[in-house]
């Protein structure tokens, strides 16, 4: 399998079913947060929170998103080669007692969202944590699962998969490709 | 990077890394849970061949900050004080497995002469040698200034920029001081104007005859030729005065008439322009109380942009791979 697997139509149902769902699993918007994961993480969950605010009018969608760096908070730092720390944006009450849910681009062997629990525990102490992601490639290396999922993709460990968003490359789609042995790493959202 | 050991051999691109990784950093030490796990189980040595306390105390705060393990080396009451050499000492230190080492010495060019042997694999951040170069205080310098003048004050948008169009002035003893040697360097990569005031005794050799450079020898002079978005004044270093008696200037009452940087001076600034000065100071001497306590006075503000700086160093040279160290 390969070429396009989401469109920017899919992209967008898939968001505002997200959004939709969050509301559901949590009663309303109260003390809720949500935090992307750099890089794609934040626009999509600034995403989520417009849609939010739409169907929520009480919901301030600027002040309630926010971006979590996990960069610091890595297992395989030593692995690879150093890493640009990115920027952790909270809102302005800070996350103690409320409801963080994470937002990242593809889920796959669950260590990016340990590292992110370990950030969260550093930041706060949220009522809960939920996790939203757009594609679930599966593969998961620890017991993390997600709450909310735009698209489970069953893949192979020898493909890649690339999310690209409107904000940071310009156009909307989730791909799907065969790498080359020697590009094994530096996948996006792993 | 593998080592740091001075501003001059530091690309741009380098440099604008260390200090926006320098203000991530320093975003995480206004949080109520100020340590971080990045480098965990690596340890930092601090080999202090010269006393200081504050660049020891900085170096320590940034590694624990970042949980690496901290050994303090320093002269006094250690083998150093018994004419141990660098070499044996280094040899010892790669024994027992440091994983990088800030060394500050008496002898300019100590940090490199470490960093080329093969006595130790570490990694080598110089934290002062001889008057050569005392890279990290540079880059707080740099830091503390881009924070206030460049990007209109937030961190946010100062990213990724240098120090373009900005006029920085350093006043005092050029020819001793490492931080005058790291900073001039570092301004000019991030494109700033340097402008230089110091006696002539207190210039090195061929200063004066640099076209990238201003010098001046009153401040007078300098604040009026120029327009000073930040100025930096230099401790008057009363232990390397000695040397030659007062050979370097004739009194301090004069040096305090012609470089001290007083309330009326300071009046004379740009209201945008603030003053720097790395500590300790002498006040009375280089610097009047009314300056060092002015409100555009940021000298407390560098010692916690050291320690963010310092912390932005130890990631970027020690995070990264094995294979490249």
């Amino acid at each position: 399998m390969s070429g396009t697997v989401l469109g920017a139509p899919d992209i967008a149902r898939a968001l505002t079913r997200i959004a939709h769902e969050i509301l559901e699993r949590n009663e309303g918007h109260e003390s809720l947060v949500l935090l992307g994961i750099p890089t794609r993480g934040v626009p999509l969950a600034a995403r989520l929170a417009k849609r939010i605010a739409e169907v929520e009018p009480g919901f301030d969608a600027a002040a309630n998103a926010g971006a979590l760096d996990i960069t610091m908070y890595r297992d395989d730092l030593r692995l690879q080669p150093t890493r640009t720390i990115g920027e952790t944006t909270l809102p302005p009450a800070g996350i103690d007692d409320a409801t963080v849910v994470l937002v990242d681009d593809v889920f796959h062997t669950g260590r990016t969202i340990r590292a992110a629990l370990d950030a969260i525990k550093d930041l706060g102490r949220p009522r809960a944590v939920q996790l939203a992601v757009l594609v679930d490639r599966g593969h998961r290396e620890l017991p993390i699962r997600a709450d909310f999922v735009g698209k489970n993709l069953p893949t192979s460990k020898s493909e890649r998969v690339d999310v690209h968003l409107e904000e940071t490359d310009g156009v909307d789609e989730v791909l799907i490709s065969r790498r080359a042995a020697d590009t094994a790493t530096g996948e996006a959202g792993e | 990077m593998k080592h740091l050991l001075g501003t001059d051999t530091l690309s741009r691109e380098d440099a604008v890394l260390i200090l926006d990784t320098a203000a991530q950093m320093a975003a995480t030490q206004e949080r109520e849970m100020r340590k971080l796990p990045t480098l965990r189980g690596r340890t930092v040595v601090n080999l202090f061949f010269e006393d200081s306390t504050r660049t020891r105390i900085s170096f320590e705060a940034a590694a624990k900050r970042l949980s690496a393990d901290v050994i303090n080396f320093s002269a006094k009451g250690s083998s150093l004080s018994k004419g141990e050499s660098l070499k044996d000492t280094a040899l010892t230190l790669q024994a027992m497995g440091a994983d990088a080492v800030v060394v500050r010495h008496w002898a300019s060019g100590a940090a490199q002469r470490l960093a080329e042997s093969d006595w130790m694999a570490g990694h080598v951040l110089n934290a002062g040698d001889g008057t050569h170069q005392h890279p990290t205080q540079a880059l707080l310098d740099a830091f503390t200034i881009r924070r206030h003048l460049v990007g209109g004050g937030t961190d946010a948008e100062a990213t990724g920029k240098a120090l373009e169009g900005l006029t920085v002035a350093i006043v005092g003893d050029i020819l001793h001081s490492r931080v005058a040697g790291s900073n001039i360097p570092l301004l000019k990569t991030l494109g700033a104007n340097v402008v230089v005031v110091a006696p002539p005794t207190l210039l090195p050799y061929g200063m004066a005859a640099r076209t990238d450079i201003a010098v001046h020898y009153t401040l007078d002079e300098a604040i009026e030729a120029h327009d000073i978005d930040a100025i930096m004044m230099l401790r008057v270093q009363r232990e390397r005065m000695t040397g030659g008696g007062s050979g370097f200037f004739p009194s301090p009452e004069e040096y305090t008439r012609l470089f001290g940087l007083d309330a009326e001076r300071f009046a004379r600034l740009a209201d945008h322009a603030i003053v720097l000065h790395p500590g300790p100071m002498n006040r009375g001497l280089e610097i009047s109380a009314e300056a060092a306590d002015h409100p555009r006075s940021v000298i407390v503000e560098q010692v916690s942009n050291g320690v963010a700086v310092r912390m932005a160093a130890l990631y970027l040279l020690l995070a990264g791979e094995e294979a490249s160290a």
